[in-house]
């Protein structure tokens, strides 16, 4: 049979002549001509130099210097590259023993004999000066550049966050980190991690057996350029926010302080706190041990993770959904004997309208404006009139979270009516089972975030911005869209007026106003006094206020834990705030002097 | 008409002889690839040039059995081998275990086995078998048609794990089908895709159209000799689009432009189908043709490209074609790969004493990029002896496929040939950065049981039916 295709057969050959001429004239191109390639020829390697840009800066709302960076230098090694050497002299220069010298190398090798990993973290500046000197002696070894943070203040730990290494879960998922990265951990730090960090950079030099740079590698052709940080600026107003560690002091609890025109964070105060620059460098893994293990929690940021019941501060909010619901108005009189069924009152005045209500933080009143709001007639049943009134909680922000640029803010609890339906089983609550609801106690939890937030929305008469703690990160010196837009309360304007009102007389109502003791010369304080029930130990003291009056320049929510009442701790230590903020200074000493006294911690531990 | 043969006389040990040699070659590289001064005991099985002596201990005796089998049983149960391994590729997409993001593996105790690697005989011996008959005739497109079935219905089964780059292996069966007889503009047009697609993806899609036209233009124009028919016609489509634009520039924008486009490619086909009939050209009409079919082409591979392929897939043809240059990023093997055989120079670093192979820094060493140690350790030199037992092993399976009596041996064997030269080809090609990353062994050199194991049976089943030429005429 002959073979129609045998001369195909050439073809093929033909094409088998051409691949291995062109394998061929590139391998002799790479391997022979090009220069670049044959200078690592004569046994030299590459070493990879990264370059770590300088994180982004950050500064407070008045332009005030936050965080900077400062160097820090790592020795690293190339197991594969060292040589004999003096040992002894190595560790004297580097101040470490010769076990531990040992140690490290044997680290090192485990991970790669050929790849540089770090052989002593963040050494002194001094150090560093020591042992460049003598660099050449000791080849695999060489020094990497990197930056530490630095705080200004030893405060706003909460806020500012901190920096740490990546773990393995990140350097898996992102490819952006290498082992030995850093990245921000908690805080501004980890909200806006991609706009601080910058982008790192590389240098490939040609390096010879002794370890010295011969150059660079085909002129910096593969070279990236490092590109720092942009800058931060945060909306904290860094002298109250000093401020207000200083009163928190010996106290745990919190303040969270908003401007309500804008929702930007002015202090966020989480007490006990601890000094950012703890976590900084080497001592961090140690510090961060501690902290962890202190049982007053410092880490815990409490302004944005605790969850209490609001307590009497939750009034002014019941009093305006019972107002917008038409089943109330300025002028109602509920009557006060004192108390209202089971749940039992002070002695005041009888009967209150709103405002008074407000002002003498009448239980029986709102209990009463709440049992009207779930037994309107205009609802087919209880359930929907309670789903009508959750509704305006999470309006207000209670319940879910608010959405700002903190990493670990918690949701708060308002339940749902099948939550009850559950509980008591569908249809078999009324108002009366959960009145407790009227007067913020039972079921629901707030974060003090969100009752400041709150706060802010009742200055505002009726809206709120998302708080935030960055005013603009980047270039465009814009604030981010999502916390430029309002958040409607859905309660019309002018039933604002009877609430704050009764706000503005709990300070300047003289006899019988909760917080008559609180008010500073030439500013109208609008506030509310609360007791958050603490079914672990001594009640904790709540205060919510705004001022000025007419407008508002500051919101702020006050916790102190195991203070009892609101007047007595929360209530002064939210006037002295916003004295600081709104006058710059305090005119009223000694009550200045009477919170910085108190130790509520020492006194917590007593018992 | 059985002529029994002493097979011990009649196999073709030169062939055996580089198998070997390139598998001792293949073993030194892996040692010397995860080479470490600390362990440097041979026989450790917990380093992989300690599992590759097991892997090439038991591919000889693989080989063995192979050549023990009688070769009547690789005809006659071809049809058999083929619906296994297809069988096993249905089945590892269901029960295989992902590695790489790829369910391309069976696991049996700690070893791992790709039925990938045994699809490749097995396909070879079947399109051997298709195509063995004298009836089957390739310029038939139903026969055509089958025979692409044949083997693309693994390749199908192996996208879908996804493993691309041993799909793409099959393309090799094109020269097998070259070989029997398949019509070569079908391979022309075929070399033809491959370099608009780079073109496409270098160029905007507009100017490869529009050199396409001018370059069939000219071709028509100068192989015709007929010059004033074509001119005139480009000069009264060059006047309507100049009027178009001059319209729409300093009349009345009314859309000149594409209205004379439009009238342009109406009177370019009028005239087109007119030239054709006048002078009788029916080659113009293929060209014609074929230029309509390469237009259409280019915009489909730019939607496909763009569209189809996964980021990371594209990032490798373009770092390839030099339109990304991200050294620690995507293109970062490669770049390692250069800087180890570039490094290399003309006689390389020695044995064992590679630098850039032992960063670790190219993932796959042993594997994939086992020719960055050949070429930094022995060179310019060491690459050219390794190319060349490479070319003296297909040269060989050439000239053995041709002393075939039989059209199933022969075509068997010119399937092994294409197998592995398109495995030699584009591996090499990677690692030097002529082609794009496609993650496929170096045959015999690569470490991993499964490819070695594929490539041997591959191999030898041809030996054995070289062994037997005499024998038996199937």
């Amino acid at each position: 049979m002959k073979d129609p295709f045998i001369n195909r057969k050439y073809i093929l050959v033909l094409m088998i002549m051409l691949a291995s001429l062109m394998l061929l004239a590139r391998l002799f191109y790479i391997q022979v001509i090009d220069d670049s390639y044959r200078a690592s020829a004569e046994s030299n390697v590459l070493r990879f130099v990264t370059h770590y840009p300088a994180r982004g800066l950050i500064y407070d709302r008045n332009g005030r210097l936050l965080v900077s960076n400062k160097a820090a230098y790592d020795v690293m090694v190339i197991p594969g590259q060292t040589t004999v050497l003096d040992t002894v002299e190595f560790c004297e220069l580097a101040g470490i023993t010769v076990e531990s010298f040992r140690d490290r190398i044997r680290v090192a090798r485990r991970y790669s004999r050929m790849a540089p990993s770090v052989f002593l973290k963040q050494i002194s500046a001094e150090t560093f000066g020591v042992l460049q000197e003598k660099m050449y002696r000791f080849p695999g070894f060489y020094v990497q550049t990197r930056t530490l943070r630095e705080y200004a203040k030893p405060v706003a730990a909460h806020i500012l966050g901190y920096v740490g290494e990546v773990d393995d879960n990140i350097v898996h998922s992102n490819p952006y980190y290498k082992p030995g990265d850093y990245i921000g951990i908690t805080g501004i730090e980890k909200s806006y991690e991609e706009q601080l960090r910058g982008r790192k950079g590389v240098n490939i030099y040609l390096v010879d057996v002794h370890g010295r740079i011969k150059g660079s590698f085909r002129d910096g052709e593969n070279d990236t350029v490092a590109f720092a940080g942009s800058d931060i600026v945060s909306t904290i107003d860094i002298d109250l926010q000093e401020y207000g560690e200083l009163l928190m002091k010996n106290k745990s609890g919190s303040i969270v302080a908003i401007e309500p025109s804008t929702g930007e964070v002015l202090a966020l105060v989480s007490s006990p706190g601890y000094d950012p620059s703890l976590l900084v460098g080497r001592v961090r893994s140690d510090n961060f041990r501690q902290l962890e293990q202190d049982t007053l929690k410092p880490l815990f940021n409490r302004a944005l993770m605790a969850s209490y019941p609001p307590g009497s501060t939750f009034k002014p909010v019941v009093g305006l959904i019972a107002l917008q619901e038409k089943v109330i108005t300025a002028g109602t009189g509920f009557g006060c004997s004192p108390g209202y069924l089971f749940v039992g009152c002070h002695s005041h005045p009888s009967p209150l309208n709103l405002a008074d209500a407000i002002m003498h933080s009448c239980n029986s009143y709102f209990c009463q404006a709440f049992r009207r709001t779930l037994e309107n007639g205009v609802y087919s049943s209880v359930s929907e009139a309670y789903e009508r009134w959750r509704k305006y909680l999470t309006d207000f922000g209670f319940g879910n979270r608010l959405n700002t640029d903190f990493t670990n803010e918690l949701p708060g609890f308002i339940p749902q009516s099948t939550y009850y339906d559950r509980y008591y089983g569908a249809g078999r609550w009324r108002a009366l089972t959960v009145i407790s609801l009227g007067i913020g106690q039972g079921e629901i939890g707030t974060t003090p975030l969100q009752m400041a937030s709150m706060t802010a929305a009742i200055a505002n008469r009726g809206y709120f911005y998302t708080p935030h703690i960055v005013r603009s990160a980047g270039d465009t010196g814009e604030t981010p869209t999502q916390f430029t837009g309002r958040h409607m309360t859905g309660i019309d304007s002018t039933n604002f007026i009877p609430v704050i009102e009764g706000m503005d007389l709990v300070v300047s109502g003289g006899p019988g106003a909760t917080a008559r003791h609180i008010g500073i010369p030439g500013v109208t304080i609008c506030g509310k006094t609360g007791t958050a029930e603490n079914p672990h130990g001594k009640d904790h003291s709540v205060f919510i206020a705004f001022a000025p009056k007419e407008s508002p320049r500051i919101a702020i929510a006050v916790y102190v834990e195991n203070a009892g009442f609101g007047s007595t701790m929360a209530a002064p230590i939210a006037s002295l705030m916003m004295e600081k903020y709104l006058t710059g200074k305090i005119h009223n000493r000694w009550r200045e002097e009477n919170i910085l006294g108190l130790n509520l911690i020492a006194v917590e531990e007593e018992r | 008409m059985k002529r029994s043969v002493n097979i011990l006389l009649s196999v073709d040990w030169l062939t055996i002889g580089v198998y070997l040699l390139l598998v001792f070659l293949g073993w030194l590289n892996i040692y010397a690839a995860v080479y470490d001064e600390q362990h440097p005991s041979v026989i450790d099985f917990s380093q992989r040039y300690g599992k590759q002596l097991v892997w090439v201990f038991a591919a000889l005796v693989i080989a063995l059995i192979v050549m023990l089998v009688d070769n009547r049983i690789y005809f006659f149960f071809s049809w058999f081998i083929y619906g296994g391994v297809v069988l096993l590729l249905v089945l590892v997409l269901i029960i295989g275990k992902e590695i790489n993001g790829a369910k391309a593996w069976f696991e049996f105790g700690g070893v791992g086995l790709q039925p990938s690697e045994f699809a490749k005989f097995a396909t070879a011996l079947v399109v051997a078998r298709y195509l063995h008959s004298p009836a089957i005739n390739l310029t038939r497109p139903r026969d055509l048609m089958t025979a692409v079935a044949l083997f693309m219905t693994p390749v199908m089964l192996i996208i879908l794990q996804p493993d691309l780059g041993t799909a793409v292996v099959f393309i090799s069966f094109f020269f097998v089908l070259f070989r029997a007889g398949m019509s070569p503009y079908i391979l022309f047009s075929g070399l033809l895709m491959i370099i608009l697609f780079l073109l496409t993806i270098l160029f905007d899609d507009l100017f490869v159209a529009i050199g396409l036209v001018i370059l069939a233009f000219i071709i028509v124009v100068l192989q015709s000799r007929k010059f004033l028919p074509p001119l005139t016609g480009l000069a009264v489509i060059a006047a309507l689009v100049a009027g178009g634009w001059l319209t729409d520039r300093y009349l009345i924008n009314i859309g000149g432009i594409e209205v004379a486009i439009i009238i342009s490619l109406l009177i370019a086909g009028l005239g087109l189908s007119w030239f054709i009939f006048r002078y009788k050209l029916k080659w113009v009409m293929v060209i014609y043709l074929f230029l309509l079919g390469s237009i259409m082409y280019i915009y489909t591979v730019d939607y496909a490209f763009n569209n189809l392929l996964r980021p990371h897939q594209q990032t490798r043809i373009n770092i390839i074609l030099g339109i990304e240059s991200d050294p620690l990023g995507k293109g970062y093997n490669l770049n390692q790969s250069l800087i180890s055989i570039g490094s290399g120079g003309f006689s390389g670093k020695g044995y064992l004493q590679g630098t850039q192979t032992k960063f670790r820094f190219v993932p796959e060493q042993s594997t994939d990029f086992i020719f960055c140690t050949v070429g930094e350790e022995w060179g310019f030199i060491g690459s050219i002896a390794v190319i060349g037992i490479y070319l003296l092993l297909f040269f060989r399976l050439i000239v053995l496929a041709e002393r075939q009596k039989s059209a199933f041996a022969r075509i068997y064997g010119y399937s092994v040939f294409s197998i592995l030269f398109f495995h030699f080809f584009i591996n090499i090609g990677m690692t030097i950065g002529l082609v794009p990353v496609i993650g496929i062994p170096l045959p015999f050199l690569s470490y991993g049981g499964s490819s070695l194991w594929g490539f041997t049976i591959l191999l030898f089943v041809f030996l054995r039916l070289d062994a037997s030429r005499t024998e038996y005429l199937l």
